[in-house]
């Protein structure tokens, strides 16, 4: 039987590895996680016949139940979630992963070792494991919470005091200190071990709390390379080669995202951990000169429908006001008028990375449609009009001149440089970073003001009444 | 002899793994890159399979409720990280794919 599971084992690794290579492009992205779906299959039901199972039927009724109920939450949450909550959806199931690594180093630890048992390295992984997996799962159910907009994580302030990160890091300390003694004494004391969890998911939690909702993203894709970890961890304790290889695969992978997230928001992981915007911006940022010139609607739709090229810079805002659909329809007017269209996505649009180009394909925009910032910026100086709508900060100039601006050389889409820019804004306010938009300002900018579909309604409106 | 091979055969698959998911995700438009991070949040979902075992090695009903959590996570994670991904997926099309 060892051989038999142990082969399903690797065929799964496998297929887990090509599944996520064809994931990395649109065109056989759904096909991989589709393979990758029949691995976990496979493994799941050949695990019933594992020989390292030695106790009675009643576990196998157990594993069922547990198999029924996770399972169907699962399976309904993530059919009925709404597109814009995708990223909190992923931190939940990301910290049901941390979790259940760390109750399998629990189960682990808690058994009666008489002396015997694990040798000590392999009890040191599980510790680690158990730490790790701890903190990934109750950091996500904190990030579940703030990106949910729960009530209770309304105000991070309220979660900051000083010397915060030195009693953090005081938490931190003793449940390794404890988690060493554990390991090193091959203890299976209850309310040791208890007293060791309570400590980690603490941890975790008190590190998610005073993190603001914009930096999210990179916290969640941190601990989905913590979960990764974990999951290896407990691999190398229970002898498990599939846990192992798909483990760190997703540590490693995870935490390159992770990098490449904070880059694109041109801030460190550490600063996103250990600091705010608040305490970032110092010093006040360059007055903005000129004045708010408002434009309506049909006057708007005139100018894009005697463009010949049109490039539409979609932010939050809009998925907020759920005007993607009616874009892509005023899109296809355009198109129809042979107007050049497409859609500029500058890294962090959205919530995370790829968030914007998961709600524009929801509305039915075609990816070869879509570019990156880096795929675009040179062509905003050759388009006739840039319609923004509901991004601020990532079109801010100021991110380029204004070195005393908190968001000073944060890569930015160069919108300001096409002939003319259309911005669709609901009121006067400011981003996400509390800055004016000198953007905004500019002579060749128009706003228009309004609910971001009302106000693409006008638009189609105006267009459909050229003829 | 064999004692350390036994050893380094482990730490040979966690670097080889390790440079393996490096790969995967350096060259991955940034257009994929919520779908991929949910992606890997499904593949480590194969915690499952190391749940089920610490649960059929239970022998407390202690154990057995840490274990019965752990398998009810653990299948919370699969099920939930492969359908958010694929419906996330399935909606990518190319201009050509949508006139059929």
């Amino acid at each position: 039987m060892g051989y038999l599971i142990e082969t399903v084992y690797f065929l799964t690794a496998v297929v887990f590895i090509v599944g996520l290579k064809r994931m990395s492009h649109p065109t056989t992205a759904r096909s991989g996680i589709v393979w990758a779906g029949y691995g976990m299959v496979l493994a799941t039901l050949f695990s019933f016949a594992h020989p390292q199972i030695q106790a009675g039927p009643g576990n196998y009724v157990l594993m069922v139940i547990a198999i029924a109920i996770g399972g169907v939450i699962a399976w309904w949450g993530a059919k009925k979630v709404e597109m814009t909550a995708m990223p909190q959806m992923i931190a939940i199931y990301n910290g049901m992963g941390g979790g259940a690594a760390a109750a399998i180093a629990a189960v682990e630890l808690l058994k009666d070792h008489g002396g015997g048992g694990p040798e000590t390295h392999v009890l040191i992984m599980a510790v680690a494991g158990a730490l790790i997996g701890a903190v990934a799962f109750s950091g996500s159910v904190i990030a579940f919470g703030k990106l949910q907009e729960l009530k209770f994580f309304k105000d991070d302030a309220k979660f900051r005091f000083t010397g915060q990160q030195k009693f953090n890091a005081a938490v931190f300390g003793t449940a390794v200190v404890l988690g060493l003694v554990i390991a090193l004494t091959h203890s299976s004391n209850g309310a040791l071990i208890s007293v060791f969890f309570l400590l980690a998911l603490a941890f975790g939690a008190m590190m998610a709390l005073p993190i603001g909702g914009a930096d999210m993203p990179v916290v969640i894709s941190l601990f989905n390379a913590f979960t990764g970890l974990a999951v290896a961890l407990e691999g190398f304790v229970l002898g498990n080669s599939a846990m192992i290889i798909a483990g760190i695969i997703v540590g490693s992978s995870g935490t390159l995202l992770t990098l490449m997230m904070a880059k694109a928001m041109n801030r460190s992981v550490s600063n996103v951990l250990f600091s705010n915007w608040a305490a970032l911006a110092s010093g006040e940022a360059q007055a903005v000169t000129g004045s708010l010139k408002a434009m309506e609607p049909p006057d708007a739709a005139i100018q894009m429908a005697y463009a010949s090229k049109v490039i539409i810079v979609p932010g939050y805002g809009m998925a907020v006001a759920q005007a993607q659909h009616k874009i892509w329809e005023m899109c296809k007017l355009l198109i129809e008028r042979d107007v050049v269209v497409k859609f500029a996505i500058h890294p962090v649009a959205g919530r995370m990375p790829g968030h914007m180009n998961v709600l524009l394909a929801e509305a039915g925009v075609p990816y070869d449609l879509i570019f990156d910032m880096d795929e675009i910026n040179e062509e905003f100086s050759t388009a006739d009009v840039a319609l923004v709508i509901g991004a601020n900060d990532v079109v801010n100039p100021a991110a380029r001149t204004d070195k005393s601006s908190p968001i000073y050389g944060m890569p930015i889409l160069n919108v300001d440089y096409a002939k003319n820019v259309q911005v669709i804004k609901r009121g006067k306010g400011v981003g996400f970073a509390g800055i004016e938009n000198a953007l905004f300002f500019a002579d060749n900018t128009r706003m228009v003001y309004g609910d971001a579909q009302k106000v693409t309604a006008g638009l189609i409106q105006g267009i459909k009444d050229l003829g | 002899m064999e004692a350390v091979v036994s050893f380094f055969s482990p730490i040979y698959i966690l670097m080889l793994a390790a440079i393996l998911g490096y790969e995967i995700i350096g060259k991955v438009p940034v257009i994929l890159h919520t779908p991929l991070m949910s992606g890997t949040n499904f593949v480590h979902g194969i915690v499952l399979v190391g749940a089920m075992v610490a649960l059929g090695q239970a022998v407390t009903p202690l154990e057995q409720a840490i274990g019965f959590l752990a398998v009810l996570l653990g299948a919370g994670n699969a099920v939930g990280g492969y359908f958010v991904t694929e419906r996330m997926l399935e909606m990518f099309k190319s201009s050509k794919g949508q006139e059929k």
